[in-house]
């Protein structure tokens, strides 16, 4: 019988061992999908037990965990509506955007960095308390430019040249994150649907997700690639018409305010930077062709979506075009969409010298005990242009401000180098009005960019100069004052 | 073993053996077991209520002189058996109590009532005090072999009895009697044992002629149709418990324990060759034939498939269970820091999950480790008898322990298809504690007898 019972010994053993690794496939091997189905609630009861980290601005907080008497334990609370743009919200019916998504696993405390700290509190029972963000942000720069902005429509992003660091990060409108946040159900969902049908649509980020027509800020795109080419210096001239008939079409492109740009037969590059001139700038994108304006867009980032850590979508320089389109393309039309960020990582790369920097919002990470867990340092993303190009580029821009049509950037004792940009979004559409520089023009310690949608209010009235410009020299003002 | 060489050696006559070394070893394992027990409900208590509360004492005391009782008990009547049965369950139904009084703290917290620690406890002193009585009243391990006809009746009566409506009303009135809500005195817990009795007996006379083999086939032999009969009775009997009782964990368990104990009494493999294909055309014909069947074999193939989730009686258990056991991960949230409460019966069917999100991976190793231990402890005692019935009563008892635990935590697992099995000596309910409790009384019986004067007579042999 004893050979029997040996074999009986064995299936036994089998039997155990398969249940020994089945539980090890569900516990450990499978653990981490099991845990993210839609359908299991651990989770969300595993982030209600612990303190969400802050996310910090110069120490104070612009998103905080404070303790409540219900079964979630702590309410996350907003402090401003001006920083909407940069947390997003946190919402235990609606889920989480801005950084309070991007830096989740930070904030919730499982990041890797903190594992030191999970083991410990795997032992002592204590949930791991989040880390908290602190951010670049300039609360004074971030004012400037909220309170800039005003009602109207729009985006300002600045960032500081030299680091990437960003500086301010404004989406108008913004909204109350508080809304979203409430521990009932019933109204989160009302709130988020009155955000979300409302004609404002304060959930979109204008800064760092919409897409706009650029118009005439995307000149300092093409004057890039012309004069990188080798084949351009500011001074070469074009043919300067008072129509240009695009190539193919019966359309002409007219400069704006049918301008003559100078009035003269042809026209240098500066000057039609200076002036804006959108019949020079069609030629020049046509000359120089679609590939080698698309290589430059792609040297600046178009494209690519990179994460600040905000996502930010790709711009977009459009593919396939025929010289007519290209010629449109050149002057920031046609199919040209571009971010504020993006626009302003271009004109910071102008002003750090050609060198690009990644933008960044986070300064650092810290755990509850204050220790730093990660401290971004700054990163290259890339070099868009030579330095003497840049150099070029940027006494364009500071002649579009000091003695062409971006006047309204002009700060006094300060040399500031830039480009206005007004962009028409189709038959009777209000225009795209943006503002793009950085100052001062010869040690750049902010570059921005300003959009202001739905033609600020005033249909096809509004110019970028008129009405972005002005925000921008507010936002490099509070920088400068410092 | 130099021990029992030695005592055999000298022949020291049984009564007065004074050093009962065992017993000693057994001291100081329960010991251990006991306060792992306390160690247990303190952490739970601390981790829920954040306070050592004085009904810690309530639920304690009573177990531990259960446990207490019943070591004197082998020390007087079966000073030589396994030193180790008795710990092992000591440490399973402990944890078993911990984990149900864990889940009545959560049940205390959103102002429940229904509470099952206290019942459990109850139930667990009223099974060891049984088990004390098996090793009291039966007197050796040969004495069961009387009453084989007896069990047979007994071990049918029981599986049968849920489908007599007049019975059936009995088990209801037994329900309130006990006072434990939806989960009743279950039969088929007892059955097993009395069946486990019979089949020994039974195949202890008959093995031989079982093992005649008829004429060979295609180079196997196959056996007379008459020594087909019983092994086709046992399917027919499971295949009604599984339509009649929809009970597939059940009907299961005893064909397989049957098939294990005839291939031991007998040696002839052709007996699992045919027992497992009748298994498994069984379940097949069933999984088409019954809708039982059908959405509980649904559930297991595809329990994350939204529609099976929704079903009534689909795979929502099941998936939670899932989901708690990988809430558990490797260490585990801590007894009293998991959410094992998610899961439906979380107290009785699905207790392993409960401990898995608590304790881990590591816990349900050491949890299975446990079972391995007492379930090879069983078969040692089988491998080392020289009396045929004691032999096959011993597999067949460890065997069953192993092949439930088996289905219940394969069921959990998504090894096999979920069926309504306990977990032995987890699992809350009265009929289950009292069903191994039993068997643990048996297999200490069966082992006291493994050093007695016969084994000499074998030794010369």
């Amino acid at each position: 019988m004893n050979r029997e019972l040996r074999r009986v010994s064995i299936v036994i053993f089998m039997m155990f061992l398969t249940l020994f690794v089945a539980t090890t496939s569900i516990q450990v091997l499978s653990a981490e999908t099991l845990s993210q189905d839609q359908r299991n609630v651990r989770s969300v009861y595993d982030s209600y037990k612990k303190q969400r980290g802050s996310i910090l601005i110069d120490g104070q907080p612009i998103a905080y965990s404070k303790q409540a008497d219900d079964v979630y334990h702590y309410l996350r609370t907003y402090t401003d509506p001006m920083y909407s743009g940069l947390t997003g919200f946190f919402s235990n019916y609606q889920g989480a955007t801005g950084l309070e998504s991007a830096m989740n696993s930070y904030l919730t405390g499982q990041n890797s960095a903190q594992f030191f700290e999970q083991i410990s509190a795997l032992f002592s029972g204590n949930p791991v308390t989040g880390a908290s963000v602190e951010l670049t942000i300039d609360p004074v720069v971030q004012k400037a430019a909220w309170d800039a902005l005003g009602d109207k429509t729009g985006a300002v992003v600045a960032i500081e040249p030299k680091t990437g660091n960003i500086l301010a990060l404004v989406s108008k409108p913004g909204f109350d994150a508080n809304l979203l946040s409430v521990h009932n159900g019933v109204d989160s969902t009302k709130n988020y649907n009155d955000l979300l049908n409302s004609k404002l649509d304060p959930l979109k980020n204008r800064a760092t997700t919409e897409l706009y027509a650029p118009g005439s800020v995307f000149k300092i795109l093409v004057a890039t690639a012309a004069i990188e080419s080798g084949k351009y210096t500011p001074e070469s001239t074009l043919p300067n018409p008072v129509k240009f008939k695009l190539p193919g079409t019966n359309v002409y492109v007219q400069n704006s305010g049918e301008g003559k740009c100078g009035g003269k037969a042809t026209v240098s590059i500066a000057d039609a930077l200076r002036f804006s001139c959108n019949v020079p700038m069609a030629q020049l994108g046509i000359l120089l062709g679609q590939d080698v304006i698309r290589a430059q867009a792609e040297k600046f980032g178009f494209g690519k979506s990179i994460k600040v850590p905000l996502t930010i979508t790709p711009s977009v320089y459009p593919t396939g075009m025929d010289d007519a389109q290209t010629g449109l393309s050149a002057f920031g039309q046609f199919d040209d969409r571009v971010t504020v960020m993006q626009v302003a990582m271009m004109s910071a790369a102008v002003a750090n010298g050609g060198l690009m920097m990644k933008p960044n919002l986070v300064e650092t990470v810290l755990s509850s005990n204050l220790a730093a867990l990660s401290t971004p340092s700054p990163q290259q993303l890339g070099s868009p242009m030579s330095a003497t190009t840049a150099a070029k580029v940027r006494d364009m821009m500071i002649g579009a401000v000091a003695r062409g049509v971006s006047s309204n950037a002009q700060i006094k004792g300060v040399s500031v180098a830039g480009k206005t940009g007004t962009a028409q979004n189709g038959q009777g559409e209000p225009y795209t009005l943006w503002f793009t520089g950085f100052a001062p023009a010869d040690n750049p310690q902010v570059a921005v960019a300003v959009v202001v949608a739905n033609g600020g209010g005033m249909g096809q009235g509004g110019r970028g100069n008129s009405l972005a410009a002005p925000i921008a020299k507010k936002v490099m003002e509070a920088v400068l004052r410092k | 073993m130099s021990f029992t060489n030695l005592t055999e050696s000298i022949r020291i006559p049984k009564i007065i053996r004074v050093i009962p070394r065992n017993r000693n070893i057994e001291a100081w394992l329960l010991v251990l077991a006991v306060g792992l027990f306390a160690f247990e409900l303190a952490q739970i208590q601390l981790s829920v209520l954040q306070v050592l509360r004085s009904d810690f004492w309530l639920y304690f005391l009573p177990f531990s002189a259960a446990v207490i009782a019943i070591h004197f008990v082998l020390r007087i009547r079966a000073s030589e058996a396994d030193s180790l049965i008795l710990p092992i369950g000591v440490v399973l139904n402990g944890l078993g109590i911990a984990e149900i009084y864990r889940l009545d703290l959560h049940t205390e917290l959103i102002k429940g009532t229904e509470l099952f620690a206290g019942k459990q406890i109850a139930w667990t002193c009223l099974a060891i005090a049984v088990a004390a009585v098996v090793v009291i009243f039966v007197p050796s391990h040969l004495f069961l072999r009387r009453y084989v006809y007896v069990s047979m009746f007994l071990g049918v009566g029981l599986l049968l009895s849920p489908m007599l409506p007049f019975i059936g009303k009995s088990i209801n009135g037994a329900r309130l009697w006990i006072g434990i809500g939806p989960l009743t005195f279950q039969p088929g817990e007892l059955a097993k044992i009395a069946l486990t009795v019979f089949f020994a007996g039974y195949l202890v006379t008959r093995r031989d002629s079982l093992a005649i083999v008829g004429r060979k086939v295609f180079g196997v032999r196959i056996p007379r149709a008459r020594e087909l009969g019983p092994i086709i009775s046992i399917w027919v009997a499971s295949l009604l418990v599984l339509v009649l009782q929809h009970d597939l964990g059940t009907s299961l368990l005893y064909f397989g324990l049957f098939i294990v104990m005839i291939y031991v009494a007998t040696g002839r493999s052709i007996y699992v060759v045919v027992g497992l294909t009748m298994a498994i055309s069984g379940a097949l014909v069933a999984s088409r034939v019954a809708d039982y069947v059908t959405s509980r074999f649904d559930a297991w193939l595809n329990p994350f498939d939204q529609s099976h989730y929704d079903a009534i009686g689909g795979s929502y258990q099941l998936v939670q269970g899932i989901f708690g056991l990988a809430h558990g991960n490797l260490l585990g949230a801590g007894l009293g820091g998991g959410l094992p409460h998610l899961v439906p019966l979380a107290e009785s069917d699905f207790i392993i999950a409960s401990l898995g999100e608590e304790l881990g991976l590591v816990g349900m190793f050491a949890i299975l480790a446990l079972y391995l231990l007492l379930v090879s402890r069983g078969v040692r005692i089988a491998f080392n008898h020289n009396d045929d019935f004691s032999k096959l009563l011993a597999v067949g008892l460890s065997f069953v322990i192993a092949l439930q635990l088996f289905i219940v935590i394969g069921g959990v697992t998504r090894v096999v298809p979920l069926t309504g099995l306990t977990t032995p000596l987890l699992a809350a309910g009265g009929s289950s504690l009292i069903a191994n409790w039993i068997i643990i009384g048996v297999l200490l019986r069966i082992s006291d007898s493994m050093g007695s004067g016969q084994r000499v007579i074998g030794a010369v042999n």
